[in-house]
């Protein structure tokens, strides 16, 4: 009986959860330009639509650049943090930290309005370096948290040894500390560009007028009425999605960066 | 050793800078732009005046932020109850089963809030959803449009933080000592039984913690409210989205931004204080 329980639950969440995105794949495959479940013939036209229409691959050219730079920078500003705060315990670092997780706690609006006042009273209005250096902040948390699980997961006693046959800090971080944080600093930069390339209300709030990124186009979209190529990229970003993810759980420890102990 | 000492910070000016300038400071002018008052060349000077406030302080505005937070705690409560069963069975599971599930989980949760909207919009369509397939089956007469609606707002932020909801709950329960329900097991508790005395009571501080953070995620929510809900369903966020853009009205912005900034800080706030004199 239980069991039957279960079973029934796990099923009825397991459609919760993938059942909207089974109809947005059966109307991304309609033959017709009219978005109909079930859908009305095959056709993989969508997907052309989105490589072969100049204004939506201009989108999907923008964000995927803006994805790919803001989790760089992300990554660069977190590194020396995150380091600073696990080798030498300095209590600046730790501040700076904790700092660096603010953005992203907060709700994204409140970001996307402070990125909007201070890039318009500075005078820099419209460039795409607006975009990637404000996800790069509101993104910060996420490398600062999965480099200092890995550097967590490091042996003190290994340093110890290192130093004591004669290593010297560089030589140490090159040989020791590198090679077990750099999965978990390339899980960051992933997390990044993932988050980065659907994020909508801050791209909106500092480039929205002159660089457009996919959820912004998709948005634009919406109000003019529906089109298949919707469906088509909701798949299409979802299937990255699942490959950086992946590709996260093969390399480097996803379980772990969740919070399970190993 | 001095020498080193100073080169553990210098290694830090260039992310100090990254953070000072383009985190402290945005931040920083939200404030001061919410209080400052109009002027004729430019749209406002800095200053001190609490007008803005006081056009929030009207009952349209004070209406809204309830609403935004009735439904946001609603939203915390469903995700919350939902997910939970879910990661405890998925914390059972072999390795590899739990991976794939996580990686789906992730997969949905970066999906962007504009996707899953339009994908509730189809969802919840005359032409091409949920009531065109009852209409196929036979359990209504003709299909039907659920939007734009109360229920379809809620069934789509649900839907958005319920991933968040399984990834917050995952640590407790994954590192939950199993033997704890052996020896509930043994001592003749039923299995639902072993759920709400041992299971539940034992990752409370989780339970709290990951629905508070449900409550802000949802304050953030700008697209779902506005595709599939009625202007009388808009949240704080929205209208903020709304007097930044279309309005033009950065101060009158800041200031709800502000109103939502304390709103947030003080749920968090209150359930940690609350969590601590739990543990007191």
């Amino acid at each position: 009986m239980m069991t039957t329980l279960r079973r029934i639950y796990m099923a009825l969440f397991a459609l919760y959860l993938i059942g909207p995105i089974i109809v947005i794949t059966a109307v991304s495959f309609n033959a017709q330009k009219f978005l109909a479940f079930p859908p009305r013939g095959f056709s993989l036209r969508w997907y052309a639509a989105i490589f072969v229409e100049n204004d939506w691959f201009a989108a999907l050219v923008n964000s995927l650049t803006i994805a790919a730079a803001s989790a760089l920078l992300s990554t660069a500003i977190a590194l020396p943090v995150a380091y600073a705060a696990w080798r030498y315990g300095l209590r600046y670092a730790r501040a700076l930290f904790a700092l660096g997780i603010a953005p992203f706690i907060l709700p994204p609006v409140i970001m996307a309005l402070a990125f909007l006042l201070f890039f318009s009273s500075v005078g820099i209005n419209g460039l795409m370096a607006n975009v990637i250096i404000a996800h790069a902040i509101f993104l910060l948390a996420l490398p600062l948290v999965t480099i200092s699980l890995g550097l967590e997961s490091i042996d003190k006693a290994l340093i110890e040894a290192a130093q004591t046959m004669g290593a010297s800090s560089w030589t140490v971080f090159r040989t020791v500390i590198a090679p077990i944080a750099a999965p978990f600093a390339l899980a960051g930069f992933a997390f990044c560009f993932v988050l980065s390339l659907n994020e909508y209300i801050i791209a909106l709030m500092t480039v929205g007028f002159t660089v457009e990124t996919l959820p912004v186009k998709i948005f634009n979209a919406l109000r003019y009425g529906y089109t298949p190529v919707i469906a088509s990229i909701a798949v299409l970003f979802l299937l990255v999605n699942i490959t950086v993810f992946s590709l996260i759980a093969r390399f480097s420890n996803l379980a772990r960066i969740l919070g399970a102990m190993d | 050793m001095r020498k080193s000492s100073l080169s553990r910070y210098v290694v830090l000016i260039p992310s100090s800078v990254m953070i000072g300038v383009f985190f402290a400071i945005p931040f920083a002018l939200i404030l001061l732009v919410s209080v400052s008052s109009p002027a004729d060349d430019a749209d406002f000077r800095l200053g001190f005046d609490l007008q803005h406030f006081e056009r929030f302080a009207t009952w349209f505005y004070i209406e809204r932020a309830l609403f935004s937070a009735g439904l946001c705690a609603l939203i915390a409560a469903i995700s919350m109850a939902i997910a939970f069963p879910f990661t405890y069975v998925l914390t059972t599971f072999k390795r590899r089963a739990q991976d794939l599930w996580l990686i789906y989980i992730l997969a949905q949760l970066s999906l962007s809030e504009v996707l899953i909207a339009f994908s509730w919009q189809i969802l919840l369509s005359r032409t091409s959803g949920i009531g065109n397939i009852m209409a196929m089956l036979g359990m209504v007469e003709r299909s039907f449009a659920m939007t734009p609606s109360a229920g379809a707002v809620i069934a789509a932020l649900v839907y958005l933080t319920v991933p968040f909801s399984v990834l917050l709950l995952f640590p407790a329960l994954s590192r939950m000592d199993r033997s704890l329900l052996e020896a509930a097991r043994t001592l003749g508790a039923s299995p639902v039984r072993t759920f709400f005395t041992v299971v539940i009571p034992v990752t409370r501080p989780a339970i709290i913690s990951g629905a508070v953070t449900v409550f802000v995620l949802t304050l953030g929510a700008i697209i779902v409210p506005q595709v599939l809900g009625r202007p009388q369903h808009w949240t704080l966020s929205v209208l903020i989205t709304d007097q930044a853009i279309f309005n033009f009205n950065m101060p009158f912005a800041s200031a709800l931004a502000v109103v939502l900034l304390a709103l947030s800080a003080s749920v968090i706030a209150l359930v940690s204080w609350l969590g601590r004199r739990a543990e007191a």
